[in-house]
């Protein structure tokens, strides 16, 4: 069995993600399947793409509830940018999305000076830099982290998500990635 | 604001790395992998691999290096020449590329830029604008348009797309300074970031460009002296710009 199940939601880049895995030495499978996912030690929902159209992926394939049942038994799930969005009840995006409703919270457009939220910014109380690519953002009373008084991490129970790709932010990333799989 | 960024860019034919000065007396620089793997060593902030002989059966060569890129490397990266279609840069995102950077297939076609980004997010799609004088130029600066620069950045914008990446024909190479004025006169225009490109001489012209915009392209002066971008790194931040923390391996 790979250590980790790279949720596939027909948008992603999700080779980038296994290539941190591989360089942590972890294996890693990409699949939609819910009982790959319910079986998995760890899963990464990651984030490329809208989230109307990764949310009807994860429905159509099962994995949607197979996410759900994880995070009732308490296992593990980390989310990345979209996926971390996907977790919370809704998200402003594409006119309005139900979310996976795992963590209390919602999704809205930033007010940020200049949009999509772009480069390597400092994460409190981390303080460490990570990359972001966002549009929105979070809005959630589990939130563990800011960057710029923003909401960029969440934690509830089972699961922890980040706004930021750790995938492609360098030494800090891949020890970020490090210690989120390792926590089990 | 996020901290500016410092991006090299590297200019790619038929699998291999190349630089021009205005766009062409082409000569090789180096292998693209090996050179990615080099900077992002070096601290790059993200880098732009543009395949400026980008034709039909060119299209695999690409895909196999932004594979091989995406293994090796663990910052973002963006990918243009040669895409124009959603299913060309799904390929492209696919085999490891965070952004593509769409340039004369926008301006032939600017509802590409929308398609992609419903697909992708608008953080996936870069419109790359090659500026003359006041006008734009496509097919690798060779053809002129009468499409004006300022008002093509904001259709771009408006369409979807999530930066735009500058360049100004006539610094390309130079190594006299980025072009200020147009810069600020495209960011001015739009609110999603912007990329200057053309011109990097010195750590002073990368300082001027970030502080007018939000990341500078660079060639030329790293492509002569890979070993030497952790140093323009340094220069730039004494310059009192803020960049990422970056850890130099002893």
């Amino acid at each position: 069995m790979s250590d980790v199940v790279v949720i596939d939601y027909g948008a992603g880049n999700t080779r980038s993600v296994r290539s941190s895995l591989t360089t942590l030495g972890f294996s890693s499978v990409v699949s939609a399947d819910p009982d790959t996912i319910r079986g998995a030690r760890n899963v990464i929902l990651p984030g490329v793409g809208s989230a109307r159209s990764a949310m009807t992926h994860l429905e159509a394939t099962g994995a949607a509830e197979a996410l759900v049942d994880r995070f009732t038994n308490g296992d593990d799930i980390v989310g990345i940018c979209l996926g971390l969005q996907l977790a919370l009840e809704a998200s402003q995006e594409d006119g309005g999305v139900k979310g996976l409703g795992l963590v209390e919270g919602l999704v809205v457009r930033l007010e940020t000076p200049r949009i999509p939220r772009l480069g390597w910014a400092i994460v409190d109380p981390w303080d460490e830099a990570f990359y972001f690519a966002h549009s929105y953002v979070a809005e959630s009373p589990h939130m563990v982290a800011t960057s710029e008084g923003l909401c960029v991490a969440v934690r509830k129970e089972s699961f922890f998500g980040v706004q930021f790709h750790p995938e492609k932010s360098d030494a800090a990333g891949l020890k970020f990635l490090e210690q989120c799989l390792s926590r089990a | 604001m996020p901290l500016s960024r410092i991006i090299p860019c590297l200019d790619v034919a038929h699998g291999r790395v190349v630089k021009g000065v205005s766009f062409v007396n082409l000569r090789d620089v180096g292998d693209p992998v090996e050179l990615a793997k080099h900077y992002s060593d070096g601290g790059a902030d993200e880098l732009v691999f543009l395949d400026i002989a980008a034709t039909p059966n060119e299209a695999e060569t690409l895909v196999s290096v932004v594979q091989r890129v995406a293994d090796v490397i663990s910052i973002p990266f963006t990918v243009g020449g040669g895409i124009r279609s959603v299913d060309d840069a799904a390929r492209i995102i696919e085999a490891g590329a965070d952004r593509v950077s769409l340039n004369s297939a926008a301006l032939a076609t600017p509802s590409l830029i929308t398609d992609i980004a419903a697909r992708f997010g608008s953080q996936a799609v870069v419109v790359a604008i090659d500026a003359g004088e006041a006008f734009v130029f496509t097919h690798g600066g060779r053809r002129a348009t009468d499409i004006a620069t300022v008002p093509w950045a904001a259709e771009a914008a408006a369409r979807g797309a999530g930066e735009i990446l500058l360049t100004s024909i006539a610094r390309d190479g130079q190594r006299t300074g980025f072009d200020i004025e147009l810069t600020t006169a495209v960011r001015d225009a739009i609110d999603i970031p912007v990329i200057a490109s053309g011109g990097a001489g010195t750590a002073a012209h990368v300082a001027e460009a970030l502080r007018a915009t939000d990341a500078a392209l660079v060639a030329s002066i790293v492509h002569e002296n890979p070993a030497g971008l952790p140093g323009l790194r340094r220069e730039v931040a004494a310059l009192g710009i803020a960049l990422r923390p970056f850890k130099e391996n002893p």
